[in-house]
């Protein structure tokens, strides 16, 4: 289901057996990702329901869907990052396919760091499924 | 001597485990686990115990008004032995300011008049002057602590006028631990004539209080932090104070006559606890006054002032760790942020990966966040069964949050 960029997340995450490694390399992968403009910081792109600051950023090139997103928090940085390669170069109707917690979870991350309603993940991902759903 | 092991072994939720590591539980300033003996009497009084109070004559209700009311002396007793009848059971320090504000101020202030508070306060000792701001023009003035955290009641005597008809204050911070001393302003309040309501939440689980020599007129407590129930608590209101008041909720209990054409209100303090009230909650935290009064608020006290020094010179030795308020008078209730930009959210949930429970955000005091220029800071607030192995377990664990974040 998930492309190449995900599946090489998924391997890499396969590699850590320690919880630290992990979170390690989540935050590396948030560090880079690019860093939004901060002129697209705006209340539209902010995503409510998150504890740290997020906003997301999404638009149709082509028949595909891209984003750019940012966040205060390293963690959630690197969520967004994941995200962003999930979701990357896919049309709003495979993006509405996606089970987008259950590709998470094969992370292996911590089980919390995923369901954790807090840091915003599901809203993230309800932003972006809404975005599909109107441009689909 | 301070059986820290025997009280640890009183609260059955710090054995267990999270993330695969014994619970190292520092939110304590958010709210406070609960021992055995208060989980039996929930459980008792449900099990065996339990009708409604103030209303049947039958036997359950009789015991039960019984158990219910005999919280009230308990509270007294413990706030150093204040008048019974001057202490109103509710849902905590929220409801009682929101009873301050709409049963007391709302009719002893009008427009322009003044009301002082610090910037340190929680929400629930800002949001319920605002209402009156926004409904009736009252102001807010506003005083700050000094750079360490430490509160000057000098400050306080700055912005008084002849329009100040209330001060608001915390008796202790609830992010920076400060120790404000609610004597010293009531001395700089009386010869005014300028009523004082303080923020106990926190200081009344920390410290002894004695509120027959404090000087405040209003004093609230919170029963889930005191280690009882959720949704239990209490606001101690001096009787001239009290006479000064109208009731803001109506409903059962709070009357005496109901009529097409008028109504007559029940005695104080039950004109003020409208409705059935939480009261298993309240026979819950009766008992884990009785537990904390057991073991002596002054040992409590001294234990925690040991694990707050032992604390700071840990945190201290953290050259990227910075500590927000370093007051000499203060709890153990430690806030920071980190070098290199790690975000609390971070820092809270990698130390939570080694079964450490601290808070991260706001804590309910935008203003003091505007103040110190942050958006959030982590807390790790202490209680009575925290241990110094744990100060050591969180330094650990900060010092893996600054390696992957910093």
């Amino acid at each position: 289901m998930a492309v190449a960029a995900f599946e090489e997340i998924v391997e890499t995450f396969e590699f850590l057996d320690d919880w630290e490694d992990r979170y390690a390399h989540v935050i590396d992968l948030g560090r880079a990702m690019p860093p939004l403009d901060e002129n697209l910081r705006t209340p539209a792109t902010k995503v409510d329901g998150c504890a740290s600051q997020v906003w997301l950023v999404p638009q149709v090139k082509g028949d595909v869907i891209t984003f750019d997103g940012e966040s205060d928090a390293m963690i959630v940085r690197g969520l967004i990052a994941i995200l962003r390669t999930l979701y990357s170069g896919r049309t709003a109707t495979e993006i509405l396919a996606i089970d987008a917690p259950a590709e998470f979870a094969r992370l292996g991350l911590d089980s919390h760091l995923s369901a954790q309603r807090s840091n915003g993940l599901r809203a993230m991902i309800e932003r972006v499924r809404l975005f599909a759903a109107s441009a689909a | 001597m301070y059986d820290i092991q025997s009280i640890r072994a009183d609260f059955p939720i710090l054995s267990r485990e999270v993330n695969g590591k014994p619970l190292v539980y520092l939110d304590n300033g958010a709210s406070a686990q609960k021992p055995q003996v208060v989980i039996d009497a929930i459980s008792h009084a449900y099990s065996h115990e339990y009708a409604n109070v103030h209303r049947g004559l039958h036997t359950l209700s009789t015991i039960a008004t019984e158990n219910y009311e005999a919280v009230r002396g308990k509270i007294a007793g413990f706030l150093g032995g204040v008048a019974e009848e001057e202490i109103i059971f509710n849902t905590g320090a929220t409801h009682g300011f929101n009873m301050i504000s709409y049963g007391w101020a709302m009719q002893n202030l009008t427009a322009g008049d003044e009301i002082v508070l610090s910037v340190m306060e929680h929400h629930a000792n800002i949001v319920p002057w605002h209402f009156l701001r926004e409904r009736m023009g009252v102001k807010l003035v506003w005083v700050e602590p000094e750079a360490d955290g430490s509160f000057d009641p000098a400050r306080v005597v700055e912005v008084l006028n002849d329009r100040t008809k209330l001060v608001a204050l915390t008796h202790m911070s609830n992010v920076l631990g400060t120790v404000v001393d609610i004597a010293a302003v009531a001395e700089i309040l009386k010869p005014r004539g300028i009523p004082l309501a303080v923020d106990g939440s926190q200081a009344s689980v920390h410290m002894p209080v004695d509120l027959t020599t404090l000087g405040a007129d209003f004093y609230c407590i919170t029963g889930h932090k005191l280690y009882g129930p959720s949704a239990s608590g209490a606001v101690w209101i001096k009787s001239e104070r009290m006479a000064e008041m109208r009731p803001f909720m109506g409903g059962g209990d709070m009357i005496r006559t109901v009529t097409r054409d008028e109504i007559t209100y029940n005695d104080p303090p039950h004109t003020f606890e409208a409705g059935t009230p939480g009261i298993v909650q309240m026979i819950g935290l009766g008992t884990a006054i009785d537990y904390m009064t057991n073991i002596g608020m002054a040992n409590i006290a001294a234990h925690e002032a040991s694990l707050r020094d032992y604390a700071q010179d840990k945190f201290r030795a953290l050259n990227w760790l910075n500590l927000q308020g370093t007051a000499a008078n203060k709890g153990a209730i430690f806030s920071f942020t980190m070098d290199g930009g790690a975000h609390p959210h971070d820092i809270s949930t990698i130390v939570d990966q080694k079964g450490v429970a601290v808070r991260a955000g706001h804590h309910c005091c935008q203003p003091l966040m505007q103040h110190l220029g942050v958006n959030a800071t982590c807390r790790a607030s202490f209680g009575m069964y925290n241990t110094v192995d744990e100060v050591d377990v969180l330094v650990d664990a900060l010092e893996t949050c600054h390696r992957l974040l910093g």
